[in-house]
């Protein structure tokens, strides 16, 4: 039966492309395989490009998926499950890519894509190592294409196919509007009554999102490189691998570290937790091949320097790969439910990709066992003032590091395992924090000294010499800064603030001694300087790390005095603020006020205006933060912050919950008053200083009116004051009240009567409401120095770029000396 | 014996010692029952939000909330929160408190954190919420 309106032909060859390229990758491992076997040239020859077309085909297939994918997103043909589940008609055409990577399907697709790239790379640089290298390349492209296959194999679930239609997922099988009653089938134009898409997560239609995914994918596919060559390595016996590995390894961790930090910057600019970072399972679980990764790229290359550390080259780069899978276990599988902000569909895959992490884990591990003793070794020890004895150690640490998180974010598959009900603790962030801080002291300190260091022996004075100066600024540096920012964080005691004075001195030493490792080692050549540029940009993000989070302030503190504590508790920590429209609010340093809102049709938001006026140097400036309308799935809106930016800080806030003005349903309470009396209200008093009597002819001339006003003041409890005059004008027998308010204290005045002329009590009427106005609730945060943690990033990804091309220059210039040789 | 095997012995004593310190930050997963027989110890419990006794008035007091939860074993408690209302609360399915229990049996939350909202997919969970929105949509 043919149903009226269906699209059914991107489906068909999207899902033929992807069993295309599940069959052609399985053939491509096998020739890759049988290529890196044979012995007779010929015959190697010919494996090699049977392999190679069929990686090719294997890539084009890969494309023709996505390209259907996209080509049904961007057509709105919503009688697919994946476009109606992630898109809607209003959609923007430039976030139709986060569409396409929203799911796990597409998430998936996208890994695989960059397992292409990566592969085309290999296949033309790889030499002698493409073969076996591309057996695994090929090998986990089959196993990411049954991630996206759909069939169900002896009732057991293997992939989830992101071509299904509606009618065929089930969900519309419960709906009568889309079933025939007669027949008990769908309509024959059932197309017609499904009309829209759910549309896009609220908080992934920010730009950020449409560059984070890639990035971060494009990272953890890389991982698969050096882990590949490590395999080949364990397969041929042959440990020359760590030459061509160490470019594809600082490359990972390039991207890596961009992709995480992207998604940092995400956070921090569309979500509303306050900032980029917290130790939430995602990203540790995304943080945590990086540290193992850097910690293999360090022992790489003492092996390639001093032929120590191989072993444990081999198992940082295997774990680092297998922590990504496992880190494909823990966001996918749905068992972070209970730990993780972020949303997890649990697509019941568990056991395929636990499959997928052991797949790969156990025979690697199984090889590098088998052939651990007849790895070549160097039996003397290390020197003690030796580089790649420190080095091992900063490896060790920083693999100490990525174990520890990685313990305590796996917390829910232990209890799974061990039926445990171990939550998580009550501050999860400080748990973290005050172990890494001591990592972060150590790794530092050893960023900075131990390039001063000279492979196989260095001697103590050479040492000394070179130390000193560096280790002078960086002492200075840091008392300085320390003066001028006054580190006072004492929230978790005097030890811990201790420890931010270490750790801000171990950052800045990092910086200055590279710093001076390329200026007085290197000369000033900046293309040999890498690794230098790299430990400089670390040194850089862990000093905005400390500084903006160990300074970051509450802005938003409370201080009108409206709040009525039902405690009156010292721990309360009231951080946000409530800014009735039109009226000026004090908040500290600065006197805020809700200007107005606005409704963004295009991009769905409610954008607010709010206006800050310094109190003391009188700077002004306005930040709009919005709510953006959740689509069908979530109703409500989410918030989404704005920053100003200055050079060493940025002011950040967003609106919380927001309330537009309402019926109102409260009455007046009446009150007696005469000149000088006092009543009170539920914050605070109001006074009656004085009554003005006005009379005035009106424009006729003959009759006169009169006007009455009360000069009143309202005290809050905290003493601010505020001015009301409600009026009352007497025009003929015409009497015509006129209420004054008191805004910011939603607080409403007027005149009722004169009880008693002669000693002149008055009644008035009191009445609060708290829908006078359109309000809401802000909360401001100060950044101090953010910017060096962007700074930090950026110069520490240029500097791992550089490192790429430094060891691919070094990798060249042997070859051609060897062909020179020959 | 060889200098790097008693750093990597240091190393290993050292994950052991912050591990076991570790042990002592987690909190455990209570009932609302065990909650309040473990008064004034952090305590994490997962239970469903009674919608008509969520409080929230920001123009009086913009970081205080109180509302009530129960359980799957249907104890109820009484819980305070001392920030801003969390979007979307009240169409969360599930959440998860992390605080502690006062003497007077209200869950006090102290931490921003405390609160995690589990709001499943709509559609997911309430099949007939799909079929209401189609037959509205005709």
């Amino acid at each position: 039966m043919t149903y009226t309106g269906e699209h059914l032909f991107p489906g068909q060859l999207g899902h033929f492309a992807s069993v295309v390229s599940l069959v052609v990758s399985l053939i491509a491992t096998f020739a890759f395989f049988k290529a890196n076997r044979a012995l007779i040239e010929t015959e190697k020859k010919s494996w090699l490009k049977m392999a190679r077309v069929a990686f090719f085909i294997e890539a084009a297939a890969v494309v023709t998926t996505i390209g259907c994918l996209y080509y049904i997103l961007s057509n709105n043909l919503f009688e697919y499950y994946y476009a109606w589940s992630h898109s809607d008609k209003t959609l923007q055409t430039e976030y139709i890519f986060s569409c396409l990577w929203e799911g796990q399907e597409g998430s998936f697709l996208l890994w695989t894509f960059w397992h292409c790239l990566l592969g085309i790379i290999v296949i033309r640089k790889g030499g002698k190592w493409e073969a076996p290298v591309m057996t695994v390349v090929s090998f986990a492209q089959f196993c990411l294409a049954t991630m996206i296959i759909g069939v169900y194999v002896f009732g057991l679930k293997i992939g989830s196919d992101p071509f299904l239609l509606m009618r065929q997922k089930g969900i519309l099988d419960n709906a009568p509007v889309f079933i025939d009653q007669a027949t008990g089938l769908f309509k024959q134009d059932y197309l017609k009554y499904l009309k829209d898409g759910q549309g896009l997560n609220a908080t992934l239609q920010n730009y950020w999102m449409v560059i984070h995914p890639p990035i971060l994918f494009l990272g953890f596919a890389s991982t698969i490189v050096p882990f590949a060559y490590c395999f080949s390595g364990l397969m041929n016996k042959d440990h020359s691998w760590t030459k061509p590995a160490l470019s594809w390894a600082a490359f990972s961790g390039g991207i890596l570290s961009l992709g995480i930090m992207m998604g940092g910057a995400w956070a921090y600019e569309s979500l509303n937790f306050g900032g980029y970072w917290a130790w939430d399972p995602v990203e540790n679980a995304s943080m945590v091949p990086w540290l193992i990764m850097v910690a293999g790229l360090h022992c790489n290359l003492v092996y390639n320097h001093s032929k120590y550390s191989l072993r444990t080259t081999y198992i940082f780069y295997i774990l680092s790969f297998s922590f990504v899978l496992y880190s494909t276990f823990l966001t996918r599988s749905g068992i972070l439910g209970d730990t993780s902000v972020h949303a997890f569909t649990g697509a019941d895959m568990s056991a395929q990709l636990i499959s997928f992490i052991l797949v790969f884990f156990l025979p690697a591990m199984y090889l590098f066992f088998k052939n651990k003793n007849t790895m070549p070794t160097v039996k003397k020890e290390e020197e003690l003032y030796s580089r790649e004895f420190w080095m091992f150690i900063g490896s060790l640490v920083l693999f100490l590091s990525a174990l520890m998180i990685i313990g305590q974010t796996s917390m829910p598959v232990f209890n799974k395992i061990f039926g445990t009900k171990i939550a998580q603790p009550e501050d999860p962030k400080f748990a973290y924090n005050k172990i890494q801080i001591f990592i972060a002291f150590v790794v530092g300190i050893l960023t900075a000294i131990t390039q001063f260091f000279k492979y196989k022996k260095s001697t103590g004075k050479q040492l000394a010499k070179s130390l000193t100066i560096p280790t002078v600024i960086a002492l200075a540096l840091t008392i300085i800064f320390c003066l001028i920012f006054k580190l006072d964080y004492y929230t978790h005691g005097a030890g811990f603030l201790v420890a931010i004075y270490l750790a801000t001195f171990s950052a800045l030493y990092a910086i200055v001694g590279n710093f001076s490792y390329i200026v007085a080692v290197l000369g000033g050549k900046i293309k040999t300087a890498g690794a230098s540029v790299a430990h400089i940009g670390f040194g850089l993000l862990l000093f905005g790390v400390l500084i903006s989070s160990s300074k970051e302030l509450i802005l938003s503190h409370n201080t009108t005095g409206i709040a009525l504590f039902e405690k009156t508790d010292t721990e309360d920590p009231a951080e946000n603020i409530t800014l009735f429209k039109g009226v000026p609010i004090d908040m500290g340093k600065y006197m805020v006020t809700f200007m107005g809102d606005s409704m963004n049709t295009r991009d769905k938001q409610r954008v607010f205006t709010i206006h800050f006026k310094g109190k003391t140097n009188g700077e002004e400036f306005t930040l709009h933060p919005y709510w953006l309308k959740n689509n069908r799935q979530q109703e409500g809106y989410g918030a989404t912050p704005d920053s100003k930016h200055y050079w060493n800080k940025d002011i950040y806030t967003y609106v919380s919950s927001w309330q537009q003005e309402g019926t109102d349903t409260t009455t007046f309470r009446p009150a007696e008053l005469a000149v000088g009396d006092t009543t009170f209200y539920s914050n605070g008093m109001i006074v009656l200083n004085k009554v003005n009597v006005t009379q005035s002819a009106t424009k006729m001339g003959s009759d006169s009116s009169m006007e009455m006003g009360l000069d009143m003041t309202v005290i809050t409890k905290d003493g601010s004051k505020f001015p009301a005059t409600p009026k009352v004008l007497i025009d003929k027998d015409k009497a015509s009240v006129i209420a004054d308010t008191v805004l910011a204290q939603g607080l409403v005045i007027r005149f009722n009567k004169v009880l008693n002329d002669k000693d002149g009590k008055l009644e008035i009427g009191v009445k609060e409401s708290n829908s006078l106005n359109d309000s809401l609730t802000l909360k401001v945060i100060e950044f101090p120095l953010i910017g060096a943690v962007w700074l930090g990033v950026i110069v520490m990804v240029i500097g791992f770029f550089m490192s790429v091309f430094q060891g691919y220059r070094k990798l060249k210039q042997t070859k051609a000396a060897k062909q020179s040789v020959s | 014996m060889k200098k790097l095997n008693i750093v990597v012995l240091v190393v290993i004593a050292i994950v052991i010692a912050l591990l076991i310190s570790q042990l002592g930050d987690f909190t455990t997963y209570e009932t609302i029952k065990t909650a309040k027989a473990k008064e004034g110890k952090t305590v994490t419990v997962i239970a469903k939000l009674d919608k008509n006794t969520l409080h929230y008035d920001p123009v009086k007091n913009p970081n205080y909330l109180t509302f009530q939860v129960t359980d799957t074993l249907g104890e109820r408690m009484a819980v305070a929160y001392y920030y801003e209302k969390p979007t979307d609360m009240e169409k969360s399915e599930r959440i998860v408190l992390k605080g502690k229990m006062d003497k007077d049996g209200i869950f006090q939350i102290r931490e921003q954190s405390g609160i995690l909202l589990k709001c499943p997919s709509k559609y997911k969970d309430n099949p007939n919420a799909m079929k209401e929105d189609f037959s509205a949509s005709r």
